[in-house]
């Protein structure tokens, strides 16, 4: 068979239409997705945008609502010290949501890690840091058993922190003997356990270290998260674990980790907490848990896990503090704040799954 | 909220294994249970002291329950119903809400227990067959004319902050609250209502849910909304001693009047370390172990309890601890508290 493809120049007479074709490469569309879509597009990128903006934004309503007071730097600072634990557990909530989990026991851990330093250095007399270092150790261990019964005997997170959540309770108000232990024999045996309740003073500004503490946590966790070959391994562990399995991730051992992570943050929250309520109650943040996946889930994390910034969560406990302020000053009765933040949890989730069905 | 509500279940689960274990015990046995809001106040572990002392004591097989947090209804209907189901002769119970415990409670008393309420009164307070308290109003009131006498001409244009129990304004709340202002001088028009008053001297009131963390919290906002506040009513010690922390870190600690209500250990000691300026004492133990003693008289008998002569209730009494007495209100000592003190 001879044809004529070689005495026409390597043309064929079918091909001659590949003039009038697209000659780029693949590429996305663009251009054409109307404001909606660009900002949908926009969220996607940087989902820390959405508690930023409401942040803003109420800051701003509050102020015209309530004037002066709610800009006073004194009310501001008060925000901060008021946030400073629950923002605390928030950063600790956020790490297990970030890898698809969920912890309901994080304050429970703080209160009974606040408990035995209050035992240990109050009752007892041994020395300050030492008792401080038996709960930062004690918070790690409670983590640590979390994070074997999620990955080892292969609970789902929910069930394993519903479980640990009622046995730190109970350890808590055992070893408490549901007792306050008094501000003014923390003073007398123990002042370090209140440091974190000392303040930074510039003229009506109060800045308690708590409140320091709780911005340099998330500076660390940030850092940790994002600038660390481990910090990835949480991400994609968190996104799809199996994929992470088949990536060589040692996705057991990140997880165990993460919830090692975790309690360590609340036993830090623990001594922060002492100085915050200046006495160690065994009844204090009983809702801390639900209050501090609040925050998480205002922040922007998903709750399917693998999205999110960890800034977020500090975001979203600024933003249930500053409603909470701004109502108050405002003159809104408590049941009503309850209800805002109520509104805030769902629309936050309602805007995270409006972001998430983005088409590429 | 399916967490609590799983946890609710698990509960109930546990408070009939425990009803199971009692009913094994003799027939003839007299059985009473304790119902009591949590196991976590310390108040209430003194009660449940009484009310052991009291059965060893008279011979009854006891069972005690308690809700989770204050506020736990669920957790005490059923307690109530596993009680029924024991065949148990009475209840003590301290309602988690006056409300919301009475049908579960009827349904008791027509099973034909006797129904005895402990420190909180059912609303109406008939719903049980008696109750043994404080006089909450009485104790209110005794803190409020102590604040008053204290403050002598400067009462007439005190600023005060009260620091309530929690949003459900159950009746201790509404009454050692309304039984303040009373004793304090101010018109409090419906007795069964927080914040119907229009007097210029209050602040305003906040919930503290009876714990340090919410007294500091609902103190901050409080001197927020007025920073020139001198008088700080509230519901228990527990919460002043938040309340004390949050006026401490603004340098006011001095210069403002704490009174509370409650009588416990710690409290006392606040006393006399000068953080409360006076607490009205209750008597937890006294209410068990007389409403033990009642139960076993009914299922000997069926006689049921008296009130006290005026009220609606039997009084267990209450008395105000200072350091700082004043005239025509008459009152104990620190030292002398802490030898009745509770917890």
């Amino acid at each position: 068979m001879t044809d004529k493809t070689g005495s026409t120049g390597g043309r064929q007479e079918f091909e001659g239409s590949l003039a009038e074709s697209d000659t780029r490469v693949a590429r996305f569309e663009n251009g054409s997705r109307g404001m909606a879509g660009t900002i949908q597009h926009l969220l996607h990128g940087n989902p820390t945008l959405v508690p930023v903006i409401v942040l803003a934004a109420s800051v701003a309503v509050f102020g015209l609502v309530a004037g002066e007071r709610f800009f006073s730097p004194f009310n501001l600072t008060l925000i901060m010290q008021q946030v400073s634990i629950i923002g605390m557990l928030a950063a600790a909530q956020s790490l297990i949501i970030l890898t698809a989990g969920i912890d309901l026991s994080v304050a429970a851990v703080m209160v009974l890690m606040s408990v035995i330093a209050g035992n240990l250095a109050v009752k007892m007399g041994v020395p300050a840091p030492l008792a401080l270092l038996v709960a930062f150790a004690g918070g790690t261990l409670a983590g640590l058993l979390n994070g074997l019964l999620v990955t080892k005997v292969k609970l789902p997170p929910f069930i394993t922190t519903l479980g640990t959540w009622n046995i730190f309770f109970a350890l808590n108000l055992w070893l408490s003997g549901a007792q306050s232990i008094r501000s003014q024999d923390i003073d007398a045996a123990a002042p370090m356990l209140k440091v974190f309740g000392n303040a930074l003073e510039f003229g009506e500004a109060r800045i308690t270290y708590g409140s320091i503490l709780m911005f340099a946590t998330f500076g660390v966790l940030w850092f940790l998260l994002n600038k660390t070959a481990w910090g990835r391994h949480v991400y994609a562990v968190g996104d799809d674990k199996e994929a992470a399995e088949l990536a060589g991730i040692r996705t057991d051992r990140t997880l165990v980790s993460v919830y090692m992570l975790a309690g360590f943050v609340c036993a830090i929250a623990a001594w922060s907490s002492i100085g915050r309520v200046g006495s160690i109650s065994p009844q204090a943040f009983y809702e801390g848990n639900l209050q501090s996946i609040t925050a998480v889930v205002i922040g922007g994390i998903s709750l399917f896990g693998g999205r999110g910034s960890i800034l977020g969560a500090l975001f979203g406990a600024l933003i249930v503090g500053v409603f909470q302020s701004g109502l108050r000053l405002a003159g809104v009765d408590v049941l009503w704040q309850v209800f805002a933040i109520g509104w805030l949890i769902i629309l936050a989730v309602a805007i995270d799954q409006w972001i998430r069905k983005v088409s590429a | 909220m399916t967490h609590s509500a799983s946890i609710k279940t698990a509960l109930m689960g546990a408070a009939a294994l425990i009803a199971l274990g009692a009913g094994g015990a003799a027939a003839e046995d007299i059985g009473a249970c304790l119902v009591t809001k949590t196991d976590t106040n310390p108040f209430f572990v003194k009660m449940k002291e009484g009310a052991q002392q009291g059965a060893e004591a008279n011979g009854i097989r006891l069972s005690t329950f308690a809700g989770k947090i204050d506020g736990d209804v669920e957790t005490q209907i059923a307690a109530v119903e596993t009680c029924i189901a024991s065949g148990a002769k009475g209840i003590l119970i301290t309602p988690s809400d006056s409300r919301a415990l009475a049908p579960v409670v009827t349904q008791a008393r027509e099973a034909g227990l006797l129904v005895i309420a402990l420190d909180t009164p059912f609303e109406p307070a008939d719903v049980a067959d008696a109750t043994f308290a404080t006089d909450n109003f009485k104790a209110g009131e005794l803190i409020g004319q102590w604040a008053a006498a204290k403050l002598g001409d400067a009462a007439a244009d005190a600023r005060i902050a009260f620091l309530d129990l929690n949003p459900s304004e159950v009746s201790v709340d509404y009454l050692r609250n309304q039984g303040f202002m009373q004793g304090f001088g101010i018109d409090i028009r419906n007795p069964t209502d927080i914040g119907d008053e229009e007097d210029p001297r209050i602040v305003g009131h906040d919930v503290t849910n009876g714990n340090e963390e919410g007294g500091r919290t609902a103190m901050e906002n409080l001197l927020q909304k007025d920073p020139s506040i001198n008088v700080v009513y509230t519901i228990n010690e527990p919460a002043a001693a938040g309340a004390y922390e949050a006026l401490k870190a603004v340098g006011r600690q001095d210069d403002v009047l704490i009174v509370s209500v409650d009588g416990g250990c710690p409290g006392v000691q606040n006393i006399a370390d000068g953080v409360i300026g006076a607490t009205s004492m209750q008597f937890p133990l006294l209410m068990a172990s007389k409403g033990i003693e009642a139960i076993k008289t009914f299922a000997e008998t069926g006689e049921r309890p008296q009130n006290s002569e005026g009220l609606d209730f039997f009084n267990t009494g209450v008395e105000l601890i200072t350091d700082a007495p004043v005239d025509g209100v008459p009152s104990k000592t620190s030292a002398e508290g802490l030898g009745m003190c509770w917890g």
